[in-house]
């Protein structure tokens, strides 16, 4: 009975396009986690043990999670940590941390918000401490559950890790990485970096306490698996209101999917950069052409999204330029090849152009 | 011609508004609108929008923004000389001014963030926040972190930054979150016509003005596309232009008589279109005043000097154009032969003019000063106070600040035609 009725709500047109607009910009824009990981089992699960292992069974662990801007770091780590929160033990347990280099510049910083987001003002009040390692040793200590037998494992998240091997004697770094070397407690430290080489940034000392365990996120994808994943990113979910409008939607993708121009655009884009976060962007200037007089993506949309994206902006700000600031730019260029990129100013540039016209310019 | 602003989830009247404010940017608006989505969904993170000067950039932002009500904080970074005064805007725009208070003395990004996550959970925000930076290339000189971290500040707000400058410009070497790129391209001709005919006299027919602009496009558009600068530039001649059709002497339709009227006095407006000189005000006095020649500031070559003054001015101005090894050369009876040097040869083709004026010690002063003052002249008190006068007129400039060890530099501040103005006018005795 009931699935009968669900069968045939049927949403006006202005109502579909809503939905479908709330459900793929949280999808573009507000980075929502997919279901499944595509293309990243294998590090999903390798993450996945290592932080249970650490959480369930108070293993102290470090790893780095290595990749390029918008390979899905960040992605990863939430869905590990969301199908982790799922059991009882780990939610009762585990204590995260989640610290950025871009927001924490400096030692002390991070410490205070280490405090913070362990709430543990109260405890650590108006103390002073000698060195940064008493006072991360004494957090730790304050966090020894009731019965003082085992302290309870904590998560440390180090966003930008690159960022704080930049700070004065790499501190923060050097002590944790000791905490989870030595018994003191059950720690994880889990970097998200995007540089390759950032072993090579960390002091000798703090390299060695280091497990040197990476993981890395290049993409392997294939332009097939490429296409695909353009398809599934533009596909509405079962579970939506207006079951025949989401179906038409759906068949709508997949020939767009297989059109010759559309399918030239996404060889471009796919030449150039195969992240999340490129494709994103291509998308949702796609969708923002979508409206009740539109309601569908077409071939032409795809066009034009990429021109926008790959248009070169130096040119686009040529165009606007007056036919004098022309000249001038091109006196500017004839003396740059003739003095061989040594400085000069707008005196000479001024010399250069004279024989045209001559205006007074500040 | 114009297309109508339509979406849904914003109100019809609204958005009518809003496009009679925007003529000739319907398309970008819309695609901003577009972008934008309705106001209880999200937006992306960050958006760039660039453009040349007067495109129209923040006047499209800032229309939208106020007449469709949407919860925003326009920031412009040259009012903000440290990230603290950025935070305290935003803070303060969105929460009110307790929340601004509760930034602590010399707050850092880390304070701020988590401040407006406190606020934000407290008064949670069903429409999307929009923070709106303008002349954003200065946040590049600011802290490091500042822009990436702001790029990233997704949670129910999105950033919009404009600037001049090309996005490429701006990346850091490690990369960021790149935000939407949104170009503002130039007005057409035609889109200039209109916009400048908008803004026509009263006393005067709509067809006069669109004919008036007509032909100050035909002058000033090869030179000028700015919009601005063209409005202050109708601004200016307008009055001079309908001088004949006030006076009664040519009737609006007499477009030849018009023409030759006008003709000579936009050629030597030509002459300083960006320069502002005069404001309007002064220009329409010196136009009652003075009915003949363009007077600018550059236009000024009278100038009176005590006598040993113009010796300094001289004497400053060969110091900073001659380079020191030719001092011997000019100034001294007997002087041997001067070698090239190799380096000598290779700077041949760079003119000390097109290269300014170099510093130079006061010492070098005084002894060129010495050497080209026909008399003897002690080194009296009058001979520095009148060195020190002729800084304050800044005819020359104190380059180095005295530090009580070191002898100060000065450099030449004036062109070669007033020096020459001075000597010529000094020795026809």
């Amino acid at each position: 009975m009931s699935k009968r009725k669900v069968k045939d709500t049927h949403l006006p047109i202005g109502e579909c396009i809503t939905q479908v607009h709330h459900i793929l910009r949280k999808r573009f824009c507000h980075q929502q986690l997919p279901d499944a990981p595509e293309g990243v089992e294998a590090q999903h699960r390798h993450l996945m043990e290592l932080l249970k292992r650490s959480a369930v069974h108070g293993e102290s662990n470090s790893v780095l999670i290595v990749g390029p801007r918008g390979a899905g770091k960040t992605m990863l780590l939430r869905s590990v940590l969301r199908e982790l929160a799922e059991e009882t033990e780990v939610q009762k347990n585990l204590l995260q941390v989640h610290l950025n280099g871009l927001l924490q510049t400096d030692d002390r910083v991070a410490l205070k918000e280490i405090t913070r987001q362990l709430h543990l003002e109260n405890v650590v009040g108006d103390r002073v401490f000698g060195s940064f390692a008493e006072n991360l040793a004494f957090l730790l200590d304050a966090l020894r559950k009731g019965d003082r037998s085992s302290s309870r494992p904590v998560l440390f998240v180090l966003d930008e890790f690159d960022l704080f091997a930049h700070h004065k004697n790499q501190t923060l770094l050097y002590n944790l990485f000791d905490v989870s070397q030595s018994a003191q407690a059950p720690v994880a430290v889990v970097g998200l970096t995007c540089r390759l080489d950032v072993l090579e940034l960390l002091e000798k000392r703090v390299k060695s306490r280091f497990s040197h365990r990476q993981i890395h996120l290049l993409s392997t994808l294939t332009f097939p698996q490429y296409s695909e994943r353009v398809r599934a990113q533009l596909s509405l979910p079962d579970d939506f209101p207006d079951a025949k409008f989401a179906q038409q939607w759906n068949a709508a993708v997949t020939t767009l999917c297989e059109d010759k121009s559309v399918r030239d655009v996404l060889q471009r884009h796919f030449d150039s950069s195969k992240d999340f976060r490129s494709l994103h962007m291509l998308l949702m200037l796609c969708l923002s052409r979508v409206s009740v007089a539109k309601p569908t993506i077409t071939a032409a949309d795809f066009l034009d999204a990429s021109r926008s994206c790959l248009a070169d902006a130096k040119a686009n700000m040529l165009h606007g330029l007056s036919i004098l600031e022309l000249c001038l730019i091109i006196a500017m260029k004839h003396l740059n090849d003739v003095y061989e990129g040594e400085p000069f100013n707008l005196q000479m540039v001024q010399n250069g152009t004279a024989g045209d016209r001559d205006y007074k310019l500040c | 011609m114009a297309g109508r602003l339509e979406h849904p989830g914003y109100d019809e009247e609204k958005l009518r508004i809003v496009s009679e404010q925007l003529p000739c940017r319907e398309v970008q608006a819309g695609a901003l609108l577009s972008l934008m989505g309705q106001p209880q969904q999200y937006c992306y993170p960050s958006l760039f929008i660039y453009g040349h000067r007067a495109s129209g950039k923040s006047h499209v932002v800032n229309t939208l923004m106020k007449e469709l009500e949407l919860p925003h904080a326009t920031v412009s970074c040259v009012e903000c000389i440290s990230a603290a005064l950025l935070f305290e805007q935003v803070l303060l725009a969105f929460f009110g001014c307790d929340a601004a208070s509760l930034l602590p003395r010399s707050p850092s990004l880390s304070d701020f963030v988590r401040i407006y996550r406190q606020q934000a959970s407290q008064s949670p925000a069903e429409q999307t926040r929009y923070i709106v930076l303008e002349k954003a290339e200065l946040l590049r000189d600011a802290d490091a972190n500042l822009l990436p971290a702001l790029l990233r500040l997704q949670e129910l707000v999105s950033i919009f930054l404009y600037s001049e400058i090309v996005w490429d410009k701006f990346r850091p070497n490690t990369g960021c979150f790149e935000p939407l790129l949104l170009h503002f391209p130039d007005y057409s001709k035609g889109e200039l016509q209109q916009i400048l005919s908008k803004d026509r006299h009263p006393s005067y027919s709509a067809e006069f003005y669109s004919s008036y602009v007509h032909i100050l496009l035909g002058v000033f558009y090869a030179v000028c596309r700015d919009l601005r600068e063209l409005r202050h530039l109708a601004a200016l001649n307008f009055s001079k232009f309908c001088e004949p059709v006030a006076a009664g002497k040519a009737k609006e339709t007499d477009a030849h008589k018009l023409w030759k009227n006008i003709e000579p006095h936009l050629k030597k407006a030509m002459q300083t279109v960006y320069l502002r000189e005069v404001s309007s005000l002064q220009w329409e006095q010196m136009e009652e005043h003075d009915a003949g020649a363009l007077r600018g500031l550059s236009a000024h070559t009278h100038v009176e000097l005590p006598y040993y003054s113009k010796f300094l001015l001289i004497a400053a101005y060969l110091a900073s154009y001659n380079p020191a090894r030719t001092d011997k050369r000019f100034f001294v009876k007997h002087h041997g032969k001067i070698k090239k040097t190799n380096f000598l040869k290779k700077n041949e083709k760079t003119s000390n003019h097109l290269l300014g004026p170099k510093p130079f010690p006061l010492d070098r002063l005084l002894a060129i000063f010495y050497s080209v003052v026909d008399s003897r002249v002690a080194p009296t008190a009058s001979i520095f106070s009148q060195r020190d006068m002729s800084v304050k007129f800044v005819l020359i400039t104190c380059v180095n600040i005295c530090f009580p060890l070191q002898i100060p530099e000065f450099k030449v501040a004036v062109f070669l035609f007033l020096c020459r103005f001075v000597l010529f006018t000094s020795f026809a005795l």
